[in-house]
């Protein structure tokens, strides 16, 4: 076992970790941040998106112990300080770019990364942005048009509720 | 305007804060104290009579706790299949045992043969490792037609052949159709495969199995659809467990599509087995293992065929179709190709004969179930290529020919035995017609010429029974429950209510949805409401949500329950009014006395009934909770017309979707938002079927199909905006609400629309092909125009 | 996953000491390796990080005009700081896979493993680029061996790679749908000597160069000179994405079009 000491949303964690946990399993299983999904094992569907210093990564694809000293910011750090949904958070809500949920957290890590690089994608890029990203209810649809209204486009005219 | 709230309303969903937080309560979420973990060994041979199962060496191995085989289950109940079809003959379907673990036989990949029990998943994971098993291979059956020629392997020895039931649809029509098809002016004929899929719903199956000795009661939690339906299954036909000994909770599920409404051995194991080493049980699919465990969808071979008069009328319909159930019968397998399939065959025309014949067939593949529409794709898909490549050999146009055909007079009772309550195809084509701007196509068509590009345009219409489904109907057709729900209203003294509903909502918006109902009934906010749902022991029963049933079955339940406690309010209002209780009006939340100016507050008699000073106790008793089962009298029937517009790259075969438009008839509407959310999501599984998606074996029954490596599944690249509208509203006439459901039409409706795009794509640049099996890569697209 | 140990070293010279363990393995980004070791596919005792390394990332030129990208190197970092050098180079590494990949997958991950679909090797071979190892330097030609196989040995690292600058290059790729890998991809490269043409994706040997068009273009560049060049399809992979004779077929058009745009 090793320890390992990071920053997870902005508060100190650390833990005892194997060489082969996984960035994800530390999260869910010794933070209880549970809000950072695995939904495939061939590091494609994008739930276990999260940050570390700034990038978005696969949680499910780096070991926790290439993670320590850095700093991560997982799907339960996104919100506003007084708890309010962020911009994109709300986004979402506004353009039900979610049903289920379970693919949610990685959409909106991977999209606050989108719009840290690109703060006015266009329909284009966002979709070629979400290619590690699977989302099974939505057909895309909402969530494409909730990026693009969260980078403060107006979306008013793609259809739709 | 947009309503602010109630019945009608875009109201922004409440269970997003806590998706979009990372506080959902997923099953993978839970864990328990002292839980163990289970790993199942699972076959890697198609078929293979399984000579030993050696668990002595690793049952030493570190951290194991118990290792189980499938001798462990051979006093146990199979796994149960909930519905029985009758032959063409008048007998029953062919029905093998379903083991929990493999016993004798391996009969598919992925079967379990052994579950190890440890104190971590990497222990049972390495144990597993030291199973020692031993399989005498035998030749697997893949193919369906191959699987019921005489002398093929038997997947199961004990029956007869691989044929489990061979039915005819309706048998007493097949004279008069095979006579209309010798009249016949014109037939055309086609022979198509609808390709078989894995739901894949992102979260992956997860049960975790619980017992208190103290007090007997097991819990199991568990990503279903359906928990009182998991309960009934396996407390009753497999474990044996009282249904008051055993609660299962479905929490926060990520996504169903069908394939978890299904009671799986994984269930039944870690509750069984957390009894046996008394210890939580816990187990995470993969999703490889997923990809050989969750029961797939379609899978039909059909040949179908239309009669057609001079005058362009269809005369007849008939359709062979083999339907693949896979190793063994999965929940409600036997009903998808038949009941869910046959009787939809009419579509949106008056064809007045069909006789539809349905093979179903056990290979050594997965089991096969209702996939997101269940058997009405399938129909839709066959019917709808049929009418274009009618339109196509006669010369005519595919819009009027459909046109000319359909059923115009409502109800109608087709020759497949429903009657559609109501529709209006006319409308929502001429919908579909605006939507799509066919006057423009000839020139986007040019403009994708001038790129080198072909452009097709393809249309579709689609009919579905949802609302599943009346319950005396379906025990008639070999179901083995009833389709009702259930809802319990329960409102609290200072005025909130909780609705317990038997539906469950996995990405559909219940908890928003149904409020919005009962909100608008009372006329209170909706967030005085509370769903509450995926808990046998919060909700008294429940059949779950498929078949796009939630709001038509379980929201009719919801109203008849709400009406009963507006009927009390109103009791209690009128004394507390010293007025007749037939004066009594209820409108945004407050009793009035008619024509006075005279009312009292919802609260107030809320308060009333829990704090009952001033009382009529005589009359009635305090408290105000209602309970009401809903059983409907009929199936619901949304239709629509959609279109597809593609482009097509001749040199790399490459399609892309340029436009899709749909047109939609839901009746009425609850909310416009995530009636929209969920058409979109059922094109995207449509248009995924259609162009990319495709579970494949090989001819050994290996599964070659099995990750995401493989499994081509539609992301956000792959997809346009949609172009959604449901302005055409025909409300169904026998359920309170006039709602239709609105859950798999995407699915059901987009798959030949975009193959029919895609012909007429190809034939715009020469190629004389008359049809394409799905999903059309560009590796077929581009043998199709070159072969 | 079986377990092991992570061992993190900071210069190169730890890494191959520590890679001088009884089954050790090198760990770059490891968005192939940690989905292998989740299917239990490979058992290594200790995995040596190399994404610790200072001296093996970054990206710079050398005397000779070439760009010089060290192994550690990510995808996303390729795609950013070669983008003036060596656009074509930027514009492959700017669409492997998807971003988060991108932010952790490198070169040198992706030329030590030689996927017969991975991008990297297309224009490493068509670059006529060499892979420095910690022993040696090796000429793309004679690195590439097969699916798979390359040229390393039991203890050697790749720790850069060198690309010479060609006069105009394209990449062009079809993907897989599922994986999003190319189902066939082709590096077009015109050097002032003559056109390099490297093919991923097409064939069960790997990564390869086409002479044929090669010569057809060191004649002529356009993509004319190339339009009805054919390739036999025996060698090629054929799978449920793609026969071999489409992948054949494919080979030619992504030649075409890698030419045409830059031609």
């Amino acid at each position: 076992m090793t320890q390992v000491t990071m920053t997870v949303n902005g508060k100190a964690a650390s833990g005892d970790v194997e060489g082969r946990t996984l960035l994800a399993q530390f999260l869910r299983e010794d933070q209880g941040l549970t809000g950072t999904h695995i939904g495939c094992d061939t590091s494609q569907c994008g739930a276990c998106v999260v940050h570390v210093n700034g990038e978005a990564v696969k949680a499910c694809t780096m070991f926790a112990v290439e993670a320590n000293g850095a700093t991560v910011e997982t799907i339960e750090g996104q919100a506003n300080a007084d708890g309010s949904l962020n911009v994109i958070q709300q986004a979402f809500q506004d353009h039900h770019g979610l049903q289920c949920g379970f693919c949610t957290p990685g959409m909106v890590m991977s999209a606050a990364a989108l719009l840290k690089e690109n703060p006015k994608p266009s329909e284009a890029e966002v979709r070629h942005y979400l290619d590690g990203n699977i989302c099974r209810c939505t057909g895309y649809h909402n969530i494409v048009k909730a990026i693009m209204a969260a980078s403060g486009q107006d979306v008013s005219a793609i259809a739709a509720e | 305007m947009p309503k602010d709230g109630g019945i009608g309303a875009s109201s922004k969903r409440r269970e997003d804060v806590r998706f979009l937080t990372g506080n959902g309560n997923y099953t993978d979420d839970i864990n328990m104290r002292g839980q163990a973990y289970v790993h199942f060994l699972r076959s890697d041979i198609a078929h293979g009579t399984l000579t030993s199962v050696d668990t002595s060496a690793a049952a030493a191995m570190p951290g194991v706790i118990q290792i189980f085989t499938g001798d462990d289950f051979a006093e146990i109940g199979g796994m149960p299949c909930g519905w029985q079809v009758t032959d063409k003959h008048g007998e029953a379907m062919q029905e093998p045992k379903h083991p929990v673990l493999a016993h004798g036989k391996v009969r598919h990949v992925g079967e379990p043969i052994a579950a190890v029990v440890a104190d971590t998943l990497e222990q049972a994971r390495d144990a597993a490792e030291a199973i020692e098993v031993e399989i005498a291979e035998l030749p697997a059956v893949v193919n369906m037609k191959d699987a019921v020629k005489d002398g093929a392997p038997k997947v199961h020895d004990d029956l007869t052949s691989n044929l489990c039931y061979d039915w005819g649809f309706v048998e007493e029509n097949k004279a008069a159709v095979d006579g209309a098809f010798e009249k016949a002016a014109h037939v055309t004929t086609l022979e198509l495969v609808n390709n078989r899929l894995v739901a894949n719903p992102m979260e992956p199956r997860v049960a975790i199995g619980d017992y208190n000795r103290s007090d007997g009661e097991h819990t199991l939690y568990t990503t279903s659809q359906n928990p009182h339906v998991i309960r009934l299954l396996m407390g009753a036909f497999v474990l044996g467990i009282p249904e008051h000994k055993l609660r299962v909770v479905s929490p926060d599920v990520g996504g169903g599509f069908g394939t978890k409404i299904f009671h799986y051995q994984e269930e039944a194991f870690c509750t069984f087995a957390a009894k046996a080493i008394n210890r939580p049980v816990k187990w995470t699919s993969t999703r490889s293992e997923a990809f050989m465990s969750d029961a797939h969808g379609r899978d039909h071979v059909t040949k179908i065929q239309m009669a057609l008069d001079a005058d362009n009328n269809f005369t007849a319909l008939r359709t062979d179709t083999y339907a693949n159930m896979g190793a063994y019968l999965s929940t409600f397998a036997p009903s998808v190709p038949t009941w869910l399939h046959g009787t939809l065959m009419a579509g949106n025309y008056k064809t007045p004969l069909i006789y539809v014949n349905v093979k179903a067939v056990f290979t050594n593949t997965v089991p096969v179930d209702a996939y997101r529409g269940a058997g009405r794709p399938e129909a839709t898909f066959q019917l709808e290529r049929l009418v274009d490549k009618c339109a196509h050999e006669l010369g005519v146009d595919p819009i009027a020919l459909r046109r000319q055909n359909f059923i115009t007079e409502f109800p109608y009772a087709t020759p497949v035995a429903v009657e559609y309550d109501t529709g209006d195809y006319v409308a929502t084509m001429d919908k579909l017609e605006e939507m799509s701007d066919i006057a423009g196509f000839e020139a986007r068509r040019k403009e994708s010429e001038a790129k080198g590009k072909l452009r097709g345009f393809g249309v579709n219409c689609y009919i579905e029974a949802c609302g599943i489904a009346p319950s005396n109907l379906v025990g008639q057709l070999g179901a083995r429950a009833g389709l009702y729900e259930s809802a319990t209203v329960r409102v609290n003294a200072t005025g909130g209510l909780v609705v317990m509903t038997g539906s469950h909502s996995h990405g559909q918006g219940h908890e928003t949805s149904f409020a919005q109902v009962v909100a608008e009934m009372i006329g209170i906010d909706e967030n005085m409401i509370e769903i509450v749902h995926g808990d046998t022991s919060k909700v008294p029963m429940g059949m779950g949500t498929y078949g796009s049933r939630s709001i038509a079955v379980g929201g009719s339940a919801m109203v008849r329950a709400t009406e009963k406690i507006i009927a009390k309010a109103k009791k209690i209002a009128s004394h507390l009014l010293e007025a007749s209780e037939g004066d009594i009006e209820l409108k945004d939340g407050a009793f009035s006395v008619a024509g006075t100016d005279k009312s009292v507050a919802w609260g107030d008699v809320t308060l009333a009934a829990y704090v009952p000073h001033n009382y009529p106790l005589d009359d009635i008793e305090p408290g105000l909770e209602e309970t009401a089962f809903y059983d409907p009298s009929n199936f619901t029937y949304p239709s629509g017309a959609y279109a597809c517009e593609v482009e097509l790259d001749p040199e790399t075969g490459v399609v892309t979707i340029e436009r899709f438009s749909a047109a939609d008839d839901f009746g009425n509407i609850i909310n416009p938002m995530i009636v929209t959310g969920q058409v979109h999501g059922g094109l995207a599984q449509g248009i995924g079927q259609a162009l990319l998606e495709n579970c494949a074996y090989d001819e050994d029954g290996q599964l070659l199909s099995a990750s995401y490596m493989d499994y081509a599944m539609p992301r956000a690249s792959d997809l346009p905006f949609y172009d959604v509208d449901h302005s055409c509203q025909t409300p169904c006439t026998h359920n309170p609400l006039g709602v239709k459901g609105c859950g798999e039409a995407g699915a059901i409706g987009s798959p030949p629309a975009v193959v029919n795009a895609v012909l007429d794509a190809m034939r715009s640049g020469g190629s004389k092909v008359e049809h394409i099996d799905m999903p059309v890569t560009p590796s077929r697209v581009w043998a199709a125009m070159n072969g | 996953m079986y377990n092991f140990d992570v061992e993190q070293p900071t210069t190169l010279a730890d890494a191959v000491q520590a890679l001088s363990r009884d089954e050790a393995q090198p760990l770059s980004g490891g968005q192939t390796l940690i989905p292998t070791l989740k299917a239990r596919l490979a058992a290594p005792s200790v995995l040596v990080s190399l994404s610790g390394i200072d001296e093996m990332k970054g990206v710079c030129s050398d005397d000779a005009g070439r760009v010089c990208i060290g192994a550690a190197t990510t995808h996303a970092t390729v795609a950013r700081e070669v983008a003036d050098l060596y656009p074509a180079l930027a514009g492959l590494a700017a669409r492997i896979g998807d971003p988060a990949v991108r932010n952790r997958g490198t070169i040198g991950g992706s030329v030590a493993n030689n996927d017969p679909s991975a991008c990297y090797p297309a224009a490493v071979l068509a670059s006529g680029a060499t892979v420095v190892t910690n022993k040696r330097e090796i000429a793309a030609d004679d690195y590439f061996q097969g699916m798979f196989e390359t040229a390393l040995k039991e203890g050697e690292i790749v720790t850069e790679v060198k690309f010479p600058v060609p006069e105009a290059a394209h990449y062009e790729k079809i993907l897989q749908p599922a994986s999003r890998f190319p189902l066939v991809a082709v590096f077009v490269a015109k050097f002032p000597d003559g056109v390099r043409v490297a093919v991923t994706g097409a064939s069960n040997n790997g990564v390869f160069r086409w002479s044929d068009a090669e010569a057809a273009l060191g004649g002529d560049f356009s993509a004319q000179a190339v339009a009805d060049l054919k390739i036999d399809s025996a060698d090629m992979i054929s799978d449920l994405h793609g026969t071999a004779e489409y992948r054949a077929h494919l080979v030619g058009v992504m030649t075409k079009r890698a030419v045409a745009a830059i031609a």
